[in-house]
């Protein structure tokens, strides 16, 4: 006799034996069972669902279950598109696929591209014998092994007899109308829930069971399978409940006969080692063995209930926990509402209240800080914990002053700081946070700090270590001067240097060769605080600072070693290889109104389209892109938490109007002149002169043909008579901003106090985008008919650019100076310019329009000497004012 | 059951060798390709082997007939790529359905001559089913994986022309051969199975992969008994590997699938490995002696040669073949 054993295929084949394990399927790549794939499907972003398909592959799937049956999507086109890129992948291909749909269409598209034999999920007696036939025969022709749905004219078989009958009858049909290969058939009995408190399903998984035994007996060749995660349905939200019954089921199911089903494994607890009495509890109820199996599951449910979303009854489990659990518990998941009561209860258990901080709240700090440190909990959640902790030195703060017995004993003494000229605190409040939560006493100077107030706390204060950071390119020389400062008052301070331009070369290049004592360049939160635990032990410190030493020096002597070996021209010469635009074929598109327009208050809403999330999650230390980072594997979690918190506030700002959005722009006939300059005219007749652009040109020597760029090249030189034009910007939405951050400062809310500033700063960066479309379509108008949705903007699609003072196109912030006096900046917006350049409300944006289809960002590099001699020059400042500015760019 | 299937039961069958390696003796030049038919035909010709049934057919027929005088028991048919994809390189798509049918008749032609001389031992014709030249499981742009050049609806209506003239021609077996992508053969196979049903024929189907390299892989990437499985849903007289390889290299594959299937099994390796100018060197002794590894093993049930062998190596082949009894169907339980 043949044997009868299902055989699939991919790259590589799948022999469903007698002796088989059960057959695991995949089912992350289904939209009506992943959000996640869903949402993939709907951007269009297949790459990344490409990768879903891979992780089950390596997870252990044996076959890939494929649904495309969501009404927004086109499912033939999908799954066509999915499967064909899903060929591509040998990793992924080697297994046999299942093509999940209930739409016949979606599933003959889905056998059209499979070159190997798949598996059809489902078809039934649904819509009668003749059809069933028709839809069996063509499969067959396709060559794919078929799941059929116990199913039939009359509906879903809910009960052993019906599973029977309609099971009976399809394989009747299958086998002998049609000579269907009985072990290509895979019979799916339907799995119901249980335990919903409705009679009648108190026999769904028995039946199930049941059924899949007669089955296996009767209908000789054909297989079982089934969705195991509807059973635990009634159990939405209890995720230890569920993955005890998806466990336990399956067990049963397998012992029945079952030998293939789609099975969550991340929802799956291992029968062994499901507790005793749940296991119990959950059997009653599988197998119907009492009366009140039901109720009874439900009350231990109530008591095992440990899912987070389900706050309410996880509440009641953990309250009733020993009280250093209770305040360790709200202090790692950042839990607020029952610090104060759990802290009072503390302190009358307690000698003195200054116990309870050294005791109860240092031990679940303690925890905090191992999970942060182990990479088990992300930033946004330690800050939370900081928030509770800080509530509860707060409640015990006025007993502990009573008492007067002095301080808490802090591991260290850290001063934090924003240089002075600078006014971005993000990066430097979530340090501090982070240290603090570590035990580290934090004394924080704000922002435009001047060095002499640094160097004067640092002394009175006794200070351990200092932290520095500044977001713009001055920021970097304001630095060089402390340290030189700290060394010339033999002040033997460590130094932390941070911020979004500091960078491991400047620190070890530039401010490390000035300083006797340590200096190390700290780029995210996490690292603060091992590299201030290393600074401050006092053991291995010595040990530890001359490793930083070493490593600094290696790392200067590479740096500059490589540096020589990039080659630059003399300016004349790069001016030669500029940018040569075709001016002659070149119109430049006038503007429909020239001049300065402000906009006094700008609707808030209509900037949310326009918000750029990546950056926000950036600053919050987790990477990756929005909306990706919300599944993603490792942070996706605490991303998804942050941006809900992020929402909440975003809704209060924009329901309280919490933050006022402004600018001011203006456009105006330009041209080139003398190279690298660009004129900047009253009116179209260009001759009286209202400023003038200085732009910085590269240098770097480039392969022939590249072109050495100046910004000045994008628009068309005085000489070849056209009339071209330029724009320049400020928008803020930082208004409010400080106040708001204060008032959750004074309440010991530094999550929000953060959050506000971050959500400001995107406001800005969106109000840019927004204001650019609105110029290039409106104002200006030269891409009136341009459509392009945010993702496209991000990616900077959209023609002519929006370059800044300060960035790499234009590093210069001095240019800034121009913008404000054209544009009358301050008096018409309020926003204003400190001694380093920055902008102040620091949520702020300023720049240049250029409309030159050409136009695109660049970076200018290094320059050389004669550049910056031109530059003074052609600026009319001294030779030593123009490299105090440039002093980041010079070679 | 049919004529061949009856033989087969008794013997190993003999199948033809390479076409293309004959046809080039002959030097034919554009105009002999061309014939008086299609002296004004706006594209080349030149290299339509297909086409040389319509105007040069005693040529074919004079390759069928060596071919079976040295004993060879099946020749296949001269329509490798006698497809609309392939003849639209030709811009001869309307030419299909002729091309099959005159193509099956020459074969057929001369296998009942021979029948007829030697009636105890019956000659068979082989509709040969190429794989055409475009992929539908694979995408020939590296920077768009999710393209195709052809999908299985086109390949469908392609093949269905094919089939229809290859049975109306008398091909007494269908031959899906050199498949290198699975889903263009399963679309072939869809073809037959639909016209099968539609015009009641009971016509057997022989299916014939193609491992592409040491990597015992088709060029779609599926292994030997992936390649086996995903072709076992249409009845098949055989599954069997031709081309690419010769008869020692497709040895261990011929091993495997052997091993795997239940339906008769079919070789026809080429004359070795191609040289450095394309030519194949193997000797007809050589190739005999490898293809008797086949026969002590009992792998093959039909034996034959693809690139590079002519009727010297089949007539070698033949003489040994006969001293075996062929493959049994394996039954395991």
């Amino acid at each position: 006799m043949k044997a009868r054993y299902l055989k699939l295929s991919g790259l590589e084949p799948l022999v469903v034996t007698p002796e088989s394990n059960f057959v695991n399927v995949g089912e992350r790549t289904n939209v009506t069972g992943s959000r996640r794939f869903l949402r993939l499907i709907e951007q269009n972003d297949y790459n990344t669902a490409v990768e879903i398909a891979r992780d089950q592959v390596e997870g252990g799937a044996q076959i890939l279950d494929v649904n495309m049956d969501e009404g927004m999507i086109d499912g033939v086109k999908a799954m066509t598109k999915f499967l064909n890129l899903l060929a591509a992948e040998p990793d992924i291909s080697r297994i046999p696929i299942m093509i999940d749909s209930s739409k016949w269409e979606i599933i003959e598209a889905g056998l059209k591209v499979v070159q190997g034999k798949c598996v059809v999920n489902s078809i039934s007696l649904k819509e009668g014998e003749e059809n069933f036939i028709r839809q069996a025969k063509i499969i067959r022709r396709y060559g794919a092994a078929v799941i059929v749905m116990a199913f039939d004219e009359d509906g879903q078989a809910d009960t052993l007899d019906r599973r029977i009958e309609i099971c009976a009858r399809s394989y009747k049909v299958l086998v002998e109308q049609l000579n269907f290969p009985p072990e290509d058939i895979i019979f799916d009995p339907n799995v119901f829930p249980v335990a919903t408190g409705m009679e009648e399903h108190k026999l769904n998984a028995l039946d199930f069971f049941k059924s899949a035994k007669w089955i296996r007996e009767n209908l000789p060749h054909a297989h079982v399978s089934g969705g195991v995660s509807n059973v635990s349905f009634s159990f939405r939200g209890n995720n230890l409940v569920r993955e005890a019954m998806h466990s336990a089921f399956l067990y049963h199911a397998i012992q029945h006969g079952m030998n293939m089903g789609i099975v969550n494994p991340t929802m799956l607890e291992i029968y062994d080692e499901i507790p005793k009495d749940l296991l119990e509890h959950v059997e009653d109820v599988l197998l119907n063995r009492r009366e009140d199996a039901t109720e009874r599951l439900l009350d231990l449910a109530e008591t095992l209930i440990n899912n987070q979303k389900d706050k309410k009854v996880e509440v009641k489990a953990w309250r009733s926990d020993a009280l250093q659990d209770r305040i360790t518990h709200s202090l790692v998941k950042g839990i607020d509402e029952f610090i104060e009561e759990d802290v009072e209860e503390a302190r009358l258990a307690s000698e003195k209240p200054i116990h309870v901080i050294e005791g109860h709240l240092m031990t679940g700090m303690n925890v905090v800080g191992d999970l942060f440190g182990s990479g088990k909990m992300f930033l946004p959640q330690v800050v939370k914990s900081a928030r509770v902790m800080k509530k509860a030195v707060a409640y015990l703060l006025p007993y502990i002053e009573a008492e007067k017995d002095g301080k808490q004993q802090a591991a260290g003494k850290i001063l934090m700081a924003t240089v002075k000229g600078d006014v971005h605190d993000i990066g430097k409040n979530i340090v501090g946070v982070v240290l603090a939560c570590n035990n580290y006493e934090i004394i924080d100077l704000g922002v435009m700090v001047p060095p002499e107030k640094i160097i004067e706390t640092a002394k009175q204060e006794q200070i351990d270590i200092i932290g520095l950071s500044g977001l713009i390119t001055p920021s970097l020389d304001e630095m060089i001067y402390i340290a030189q400062e700290l060394k010339r008052q033999e002040l033997n301070i460590p130094l932390l240097i941070g911020g979004a331009t500091t960078s491991k070369a400047h620190t070890a290049v530039k401010i490390a060769p000035e300083l006797e004592t340590s200096v190390v360049h700290v780029n995210d939160a996490s690292r603060a605080v091992t590299v201030v635990g290393s600074l401050l032990n006092k053991e291995n410190a010595p040990v530890y600072k001359a490793q930083i030493r070493e490593e600094y020096d290696k790392f200067r002597a590479k740096f500059l070693d490589r540096q020589e070996t990039k080659e630059h021209i003399p300016l004349s010469l790069a001016r030669e290889c500029k940018l040569a635009l075709d001016w002659e074929c070149f119109t430049p598109f006038a503007p429909q109104q020239l001049g300065v327009q402000v906009i006094e208050y700008q609707d808030l809403d209509a900037l949310v389209p326009y918000i750029d999330w990546s950056p926000f999650f950036r600053s919050w230390d987790l990477h990756g892109h929005y909306p990706a980072i919300l599944n993603d594997e490792i942070v996706g979690e605490q991303a998804t938490e942050l941006f809900a918190d992020a929402q909440v506030l975003l809704t209060e700002i924009l329901d309280k109007k919490l933050l006022t959005a402004k600018a001011v722009f203006g456009l105006f006939a330009a041209n080139t002149v003398e190279e690298d300059d660009i004129e900047v005219y009253a009116d179209q007749d260009r001759k009286k002169t209202l400023g003038k652009f200085l732009s910085l040109r590269q240098q770097l020597k480039k392969r022939p043909g590249k072109p050495n760029i100046a910004l000045a090249d994008f628009i068309a030189p005085k000489a070849t008579g056209l009339n071209d034009h330029i724009g320049a910007f400020c928008v803020t939405a930082g208004f409010g901003t400080a106040e708001i951050a204060k008032q959750y400062e004074d309440n010991n809310d530094d999550y929000n106090a953060i959050m506000i500033k971050a959500l400001a700063d995107r406001f800005a960066e969106a109000f840019a985008e927004y204001l650019h479309r609105e110029v290039r379509v409106k104002h200006w108008g030269y891409a009136a008919q341009e459509s392009l949705n945010n993702e496209a903007l991000i990616k900077e699609q959209y023609k002519g650019i929006r370059p800044a003072p300060g960035y790499p196109a234009c590093p210069d912030h001095l240019e800034k100076n121009t913008i404000w006096n054209l544009l009358q900046v301050e008096e018409r917006i309020g926003v204003t310019l400190t001694e380093s350049l920055a902008m102040w409300p620091a949520a702020s944006v300023s720049g240049y329009y250029f409309a030159h289809p050409e136009a695109q960002y660049f970076g200018v590099g290094k320059i050389t000497q004669d550049q910056l001699e031109s530059y003074a020059q052609r600026k009319n400042i001294t030779l030593q004012e123009a490299e105090k500015w440039l002093r980041p760019n010079l070679k | 059951m049919t004529e061949i299937e009856k033989v087969l039961a008794e013997k190993i069958l003999v199948l033809d060798g390479a076409m293309g390696t004959m046809l080039q003796a002959y030097k034919f030049e554009e105009e002999d390709f061309r014939g008086d038919r299609f002296k004004d035909h706006p594209s080349p010709l030149k290299g339509n082997n297909d086409l040389l049934s319509i105007t040069q057919p005693e040529a074919i027929k004079a390759v069928h007939r060596k071919y079976f005088e040295v004993g060879a028991d099946i020749v296949e048919t001269n329509t490798f790529s006698s497809t609309s994809i392939g003849m639209a390189d030709y811009a001869m798509e309307d030419l299909v359905y002729e091309l099959n049918v005159q193509s099956a008749r020459l074969a057929r032609e001369v296998a009942d001559e021979f029948t007829k001389a030697n009636p105890h031992k019956p000659r068979f014709v082989a509709g040969s089913i190429g794989p055409t030249n475009r992929t539908a499981s694979m995408s020939p742009d590296v920077n768009d994986p999710g393209f195709r050049a052809v999908t299985f609806d086109d390949l469908v209506e392609a093949y269905s022309e094919q089939v229809k003239g290859l049975v109306e021609g008398g091909s007494d077996v269908l031959l899906v051969e050199t498949i290198f992508d699975t889903l263009n053969a399963k679309a072939a196979l869809y073809a037959i199975d639909v016209l099968k049903e539609e015009n009641n024929w009971d016509i057997p189907v022989m299916v014939s992969g193609t491992i592409t390299d040491a990597s015992g892989r088709t060029l779609s990437g599926q292994t030997v008994e992936a390649f086996a499985v995903s072709v076992s849903h249409i009845p098949l007289l055989s599954v069997g590997f031709n081309c690419a390889l010769g008869a020692d290299q497709l040895l261990p594959y011929l091993r495997r699938l052997s091993n795997t299937t239940d339906v008769l099994v079919s070789a026809h390796p080429n004359a070795g490995l191609p040289n450095a100018f394309g030519a194949y060197d193997q000797t007809p002794e050589e190739m005999r002696d490898l293809i008797k590894k086949y026969l002590d093993e009992s792998l093959v049930n039909i034996i034959g040669g693809c690139c590079g062998s002519t009727p010297e190596h089949i007539q070698l082949i033949a003489e040994v073949a006969q001293d075996y009894t062929p493959r049994k169907v394996s039954t395991t339980v």
